[in-house]
């Protein structure tokens, strides 16, 4: 039982300790990087969970696919020194005050509703992507949610097909 | 094989992975920034599924991360466009700039 705690504790503590690095960085790639640790500390939970599948798709689609397009973007946007020194400016540490009274509120909130949750463990079995493909594609209630997301997709991509078109710009100039 | 251990912990860790990134959320001004704390929000969404999931040993809780994926995707997709179209415009990434509903 606490071997099996100090296992799940040791990445979640990397998850937390990179997630606060990534919340306060000045620099955007540095952020970034630490981000990716972040998910990947995540995805080692997910596997202690039991759900290997998650644990892949965590690294695969969010560390090696939505991180990357992050990346593409601060390199297009060729964020340097100058983009440092205005976060310095804009990350005053007053800044932190309100915001961190609200999110404490709302920790103590949680911390009350999941300690009624008392010693419930989790069923400690593996769930396999078969499992997880048979529910999803089978027969039962998410065929709806898997053509809604392929929508939502496609309409993502549209909207960033559009949205990354320079005509925009041209338009506007000749307004 | 997977380990058993208390429900409690895992959705502790997902509230504060949540609360980490709704603090960065009301902080940061820079709006690369604001996506990043997005994104941990929504990672800490789906850690709740997956504990979730592994509390009744169904594959519902993965199910439903996956669906989180996609959704995650779908904005990060849209919401870069716009990072690209307010830099492009406005000379800066200061979401303030872009506060006025201007065409």
């Amino acid at each position: 039982m606490t071997v099996d705690l100090v296992i799940f504790w040791i990445p979640a503590l990397v998850a937390i300790g990179s997630t606060a690095l990534v919340v306060t960085r000045k620099n955007a790639s540095r952020a970034l990087v630490y981000l990716v640790v972040s998910l990947l500390s995540v995805a080692v939970i997910f596997f202690v969970l039991g759900a290997p599948f998650a644990a892949a798709l965590e690294v695969v689609v969010y560390a090696g696919a939505i991180i990357v397009l992050f990346l593409f973007v601060v390199m297009m946007l060729n964020l340097g020194r100058s983009s440092v020194m205005r976060e310095t400016r804009w990350l005053q540490p007053g800044m932190w005050i309100g915001p961190g009274l609200l999110v404490a509120i709302l920790f103590v909130a949680f911390a009350y509703a999941f300690a009624h949750l008392g010693g419930v463990d989790t069923a400690g079995e593996m769930i396999g992507p078969r499992a997880v493909g048979k529910r999803l594609f089978g027969p039962g209630p998410y065929l709806l949610a898997v053509e809604l997301a392929g929508f939502l997709l496609l309409a993502a991509l549209v909207g960033a097909y559009h949205l990354g078109r320079r005509y925009l710009e041209e338009r506007r100039e000749q307004a | 094989m997977a380990i058993e251990i208390p429900v409690f912990h895992v959705l502790a860790l997902a509230g504060i992975l949540f609360l980490l990134g709704l603090a960065g959320v009301l902080v940061r001004r820079n709006i690369m920034f604001l996506l990043m704390s997005l994104e941990v929000m929504m990672n800490a969404a789906g850690l709740a599924f997956i504990a979730a999931g592994a509390r009744w040993g169904e594959p519902d809780g993965q199910v439903m991360f996956m669906l989180i994926l996609a959704v995650a995707a779908a904005e990060v997709a849209v919401a870069l466009g716009i990072v690209v179209q307010i830099s492009r415009r406005f000379d800066t990434l200061d979401i303030d700039a872009a506060s006025d509903l201007n065409g």
